[in-house]
């Protein structure tokens, strides 16, 4: 202010100037820095962990908008996306609540949920309104990440499911895939989780989860089967389809159950997580009884094998206790042959009570796989013989049938070098019979002399042909002439029926005289009964003659 | 010769009915109001800043913080100022973008560095003609200062109208509540400012 007008009003009491030399109105801007501060303070203590995840497509994922969730709880939100430098990926940067740290276990999965129309049916619709979002899963390890590799599906199984993983192998993966579902008795009880070939290439491992609480009916005595498609067979009682469900028809699924419980299996322990399996091909290779150790044999054979296949059974006594597992040839330098060498793994439990029996006798002595040697020993001592037999006489399939020929009894058994196979004395099979056979049919039938039969048969022919000219010439004609006679004298036969006829009308005189003759030879006969009569009575007339009276009064 | 200055005639006038009063006759208040009389408007420096200060702190919320909610049925959003006018803009509708950034952030962003200029210039000595620059800014100021509150209304207006449950609903958020508060701040500020102070320092007529 101005000194020189104040000095004017020098001696004015009535100026008031505030005590403080602070004005009061000081105060809006410090609250206005309060509310600043704890508005900080607040968004600061909100913020929680940023990450980033690395997807394939960004989607409609939006900086800033699409949220991340987890059961349905927005627990942050994306807040950059970006491409990767290598222009190959994206990067999703999101901004975690505070109290989802959480999710930053290495472990934790995200994936993007959008529509998915499968087998299984239609997910993620709502999305279709309100945007793609990003799904969490938070993970156990103990480490933390901030850089995750989304996932491009979503994972069928969450961390902390109540459920057990198993492991299956299998030979190939079939149409399954993963969520495919896992029956037991039909009813839903699980999925597959994941699949991966096997390091060796020479298989496929799949891992399934089976849900708590149906996961304690899987024990190490089940049995796992790709129950894809459906199964067609034709039995007494007619056809058969037989499939799990609709939906595995259509996207493949797998099955599991346990084989019927025999007597001699020990009770079942429910398995632990890592346990494996095997993942048969369908329910009936699945559920076919425990096949216990198999023991190689191994048969060499001086003949042709075409039409035996690497799998092709083993038969023992017509039940089956094996398969073939290869066909190999080999060259004998001393006959300069070729014979060809035959391995297949038998499984001598399968020949079930006898293998029991067989085995108890041995027992005690030596381990399961000397007793199963000793046992093959025995059987050849007792004229084992392994056959190539036609199994399909339509495709030409052999099988392998191991049965005894006591009169034909050979070696004992060999072992080869390795010492595991048990090598099987073969013979000349009903094949080799049925072949030669043949051979002596076809011989046969290539003596018959067709030419000259043919030639034969020929002439014949043109003979036949001759004949039958001359029957058309000579033969006809006169047929025909004679068929004319025949015409004549039938219309002449008629004129006379007609004649007959005519004679035997109603009103011709023939008839009449007829008539009257038979009116006489009434009378005739008339009078001859008299005569008869009379003679009866007076026989003497014949002699005498009639007396003029009669003597029994009787009058004339 | 130039007219008298009204304190060399002992005269103030009065804030409320602009009655000239003698300062003689009532020392203390206005005679014909009661209003209480002043030299100048008391405090005007630290008040205008005071509040000038206020709005600016407060007005750094009013850009970070959205000053809506609108979710229809496939979209949710939250803008703050500046991201709907880039919406807009993107959107196409460029003039109703410019309205809205000259009321939102032309506006008031002309107000502090107008007031900030009136206040640290105010005490220095200047000759006439810039002295009627500033008596002219400071008009101005005035005139264009509840112009921003359009914002406010825009965003009242469309919670009251657009509530249409699932189909789209909009409601106010934060950002518009502090941006009122810093309307209402400078506008205040502008108040408090006394122009004659413009003037005060200007001893060219004499």
């Amino acid at each position: 202010m101005n000194d020189g007008r104040t000095n004017n009003q020098a001696g004015d009491a009535d100026i008031r100037t505030r005590r403080w030399g602070l004005s009061l109105v000081w105060l809006v801007p410090i609250v206005a820095v309060l509310i600043g501060l704890s508005m900080l303070y607040q968004s600061w203590q909100q913020s929680g962990p940023t990450i980033k995840i690395t997807f394939q497509t960004a989607g409609s994922l939006t900086a800033e908008k699409s949220p991340i969730k987890y059961r349905n709880v927005v627990i942050g939100e994306v807040t950059d996306v970006t491409l990767s430098k290598d222009h190959k990926n994206v990067i999703v940067t999101a901004e975690l609540n505070r109290e989802a740290a959480s999710f930053t276990r290495e472990d934790s999965r995200y994936w993007v949920v959008r529509p998915r129309v499968g087998a299984e049916g239609v997910s993620g619709l709502d999305t279709l309104l309100s945007g793609d979002f990003i799904a969490a899963d938070p993970g156990t390890s103990s480490k933390r990440s901030e850089t995750f590799s989304g996932l491009e599906s979503p994972p069928p199984v969450t961390y902390g499911e109540p459920g057990t993983r198993f492991r299956l192998k299998a030979r190939n993966l079939g149409s399954l895939d993963i969520g495919s579902p896992v029956y037991f008795r039909k009813v839903r009880v699980g999925q597959v989780v994941s699949f991966k070939l096997d390091e060796s290439g020479d298989g496929v491992n799949l891992d399934i989860f089976v849900n708590a609480p149906n996961d304690k009916f899987v024990t190490s005595d089940t049995r796992f089967w790709n129950a894809s498609g459906i199964k067609v067979g034709v039995n007494a009682n007619g056809l058969e389809v037989n499939s799990e469900s609709l939906l595995s028809v259509l996207s493949g699924g797998v099955a599991f159950g346990s084989p019927p419980k025999s007597d001699d299996t020990p009770a079942d322990p429910v398995v632990t997580s890592d346990n494996q399996f095997q993942l048969f091909d369908d329910q009936d290779t699945a559920l076919a009884p425990g096949k216990g150790p198999s023991q190689a044999i191994s048969m060499r054979f001086d003949q042709s094998l075409r039409g035996l296949s690497s799998d092709a059974p083993v038969y023992f006594m017509g039940k089956k206790i094996g398969e073939v597992s290869t066909v190999s040839l080999d060259y004998d330098e001393q006959n300069r042959t070729f014979p060809v060498i035959v391995e297949a793994d038998v499984y001598p439990r399968l020949m079930g009570k006898a293998y029991r029996k067989l085995t108890q006798s041995q027992s005690g002595k030596n381990s399961q796989k000397d007793a199963v040697l000793m046992m093959f020993d025995q059987f050849v001592k007792q004229g084992l013989k392994a056959e190539a037999r036609k199994s399909n006489l339509l495709t030409g399939q052999l099988h392998i049938a191991l049965e005894f020929h006591p009169d034909d009894v050979s070696e004992t058994v060999r072992m080869d070098t390795s010492g595991k196979v048990a090598v099987i004395p073969t013979r000349a099979t009903s094949l080799d019979k049925l072949q030669d056979q043949l051979a002596d049919l076809v011989e046969r039938f290539s003596a018959i002399p067709f030419e000259s039969m043919a030639a034969n048969l020929d002439g014949s022919l043109a003979e036949l042909k001759k004949t039958l000219a001359s029957v058309n010439n000579d033969v006809l004609p006169s047929t025909r002439t004679t068929l004319e006679g025949i015409d004549e004298l039938m219309s002449q036969m008629k004129t006379t029926l007609q004649t007959a006829t005519d004679s035997f009308a109603y009103d011709s005189p023939e008839r009449q005289r007829i008539g009257q003759a038979l009116d006489e030879l009434e009378r005739m006969s008339r009078s001859v009964r008299e005569l008869s009569d009379y003679l009866r009575r007076h026989p003497e007339a014949l002699i005498r003659g009639r007396p003029e009276q009669d003597s029994t009064g009787v009058t004339r | 010769m130039n007219p008298p200055f009204a304190a060399d005639l002992n005269l103030r006038l009065c804030h409320s009915c602009k009655l000239s009063c003698s300062l003689d006759q009532s020392p203390d208040s206005c005679p014909r109001c009661g209003a209480r009389l002043h030299h100048r408007k008391p405090n005007a420096l630290s008040r205008t800043w005071a509040l000038m200060i206020a709005a600016l702190v407060l007005y750094i919320p009013a850009n970070l913080l959205p000053i809506m909610h609108t979710s229809s049925l496939y979209k949710e959003s939250s803008p703050t100022i500046l991201g709907s006018v880039v919406q807009l803009w993107r959107g196409g509708s460029w003039d109703i973008a410019a309205i809205i950034f000259i009321a939102s952030i032309g506006v008031p962003v002309t107000k502090f560095l107008v007031l900030t200029l009136l206040l640290v210039t105010v005490q220095t000595r200047r000759n006439l003609a810039s002295c009627r620059d500033r008596t002219r800014l400071f008009r101005a100021l005035e005139l264009i200062g509840y112009w921003s509150m359009l914002d406010v209304f825009v965003a009242g207006l469309l919670s009251a109208l657009v509530q249409f449950g699932v189909f789209g609903v909009i409601e106010p958020r934060l950002g518009i509540l502090f941006f009122g508060i810093v309307v209402i701040l400078t506008m205040l500020a502008t108040l408090s400012f006394d122009p004659r102070l413009i003037w005060d320092n200007n001893h060219d007529h004499e």
